[in-house]
C-alpha cells in the first residue's frame, strides 16, 4: 500500500495543472486524500477583496477527489471526473492556505462516489464542500 | 417634430464596449493566470481558453485538467452574468469602466454553487465557452454554460451555477 501512496503522490506532482496552481499533496491512502494550496496572488478572483477565485478552489477539489479515488484499495489505474458539484459556503480568507480533504466513500465496478471539504486556517468553518462521481477504470 | 438624435458612430460604440470588457477581464488575476480571453459580438461573450501544456491534468492521454475546465466555465459564467448586469448602465453612459482601477470596479456576483458535467475528454487544444442566463433576479441568478472544442455540436463540458447578485450600486 505504501507504494501506491507514493505513486499517487508522484502522479499528482506530475500533473502540470496541479503544479501550476501550487498544489501540495499531504496524504493519500485508503480512499482519502488531503491536498493543500497555499495562497498566491495569481489565484485571486476578486480584485477588491483579494479572495481566491472559485475556479481555483474547483481545481483543487477536483484534483483531491481524483486522488482519493486513485488511492482507494479496490481501484487500480486512473480515473476521470464524471461530474462535480461545489458549494461555496464562504470566501476563503485572503493570505491563508486552503486545505481539502476528499473521501471516496463508495465504489462500484464503474463509478466511484466522492465527497470533499475545503477549509482555510479556520478549520471548523468550511470554505466549500464538493460531491462528485468519477470513472473506475480498473476494479480489483 | 424635433429632429431625432443621430446614432453614435459604430467605432465609438465598439471602443466603449471593448474598453469596458477589457477593464473587467484584466482586473481578475486568475483569468490572466489561466490565459482566458473573451470575444464580443454585440452583447454576446465567448470565453476562449487557449491551449497550454500547464492545463494538462492527465499527461498519459493527454487530457485537460477537469479543474481547468471547471474554472474556465465558472469564469465564463461569472463574466457573462456581470456583463449582462452592467450592460444597460454601460450603454446608457451611466457607468464608465475605462481606466477604472481594479479595486474600484463594481462588485462581482458571488458563486453559491457550481456543478460541472464532463461529457468528453478535454483535448490538448483551444476550448470555447458561452453562458446563458436562465434567470436573473434582483438577488439570485441561475446560469448555464457550455464548453466545446473543435465542434460546437459536441460540447466537452457543461455546467450550471447559482449566484448571489451584488447589492445595487445606487
Amino acid at each position: 500500500m505504501a507504494d501506491k501512496t507514493a505513486l499517487a503522490r508522484q502522479f499528482i506532482e506530475a500533473l502540470p495543472h496541479a503544479v501550476l496552481l501550487g498544489m501540495e499533496p499531504q496524504d493519500m491512502r485508503d480512499g482519502v486524500a488531503v491536498i493543500r494550496m497555499p495562497y498566491k496572488d495569481e489565484l485571486i478572483g476578486d480584485p477588491v477583496t483579494g479572495v481566491v477565485h472559485g475556479g481555483a478552489v474547483s481545481a483543487l477539489m477536483d484534483t483531491c477527489c481524483g486522488a482519493a479515488v486513485m488511492s482507494h484499495p479496490e481501484i487500480s489505474g486512473g480515473t476521470a471526473t464524471i461530474d462535480l458539484r461545489i458549494d461555496y459556503m464562504r470566501a476563503a480568507t485572503p493570505g491563508q492556505t486552503i486545505t481539502t480533504t476528499a473521501t471516496c466513500y463508495h465504489v462500484t465496478r464503474s463509478v466511484a462516489f466522492v465527497r470533499a471539504v475545503a477549509v482555510d486556517e479556520d478549520a471548523d468553518n468550511p470554505v466549500a464542500t464538493a460531491t462528485g462521481a468519477f470513472t473506475v477504470e480498473g476494479h480489483r | 417634430m424635433s429632429p431625432r438624435k443621430p446614432p453614435e458612430p459604430v467605432q465609438v460604440i465598439k471602443q466603449r464596449r471593448d474598453a469596458a470588457l477589457r477593464a473587467l477581464v484584466d482586473a481578475v488575476p486568475y483569468i490572466r493566470f489561466l490565459g482566458v480571453v473573451f470575444e464580443r459580438r454585440g452583447d454576446e461573450l465567448t470565453g476562449i481558453l487557449p491551449y497550454r501544456e500547464v492545463l494538462i491534468g492527465n499527461p498519459l492521454l493527454p487530457a485537460l485538467h477537469g479543474g481547468a475546465t471547471a474554472a474556465f466555465l465558472e469564469i465564463t459564467a461569472v463574466m457573462t452574468l456581470n456583463w449582462s448586469y452592467l450592460w444597460e448602465d454601460l450603454e446608457a453612459g451611466k457607468l464608465d469602466l475605462e481606466g477604472t482601477a481594479p479595486q474600484d470596479l463594481p462588485r462581482l456576483p458571488k458563486t453559491i454553487d457550481f456543478t460541472v458535467d464532463y461529457l468528453r475528454t478535454g483535448l490538448p487544444r483551444d476550448a470555447y465557452a458561452r453562458a446563458r442566463i436562465t434567470r436573473a433576479g434582483r438577488r439570485y441568478a441561475s446560469v448555464q454554460v457550455e464548453g466545446w472544442q473543435d465542434n460546437r455540436d459536441r460540447p466537452y463540458a457543461q455546467a450550471t451555477g447559482h449566484f448571489v447578485m451584488p447589492a445595487s450600486r445606487e
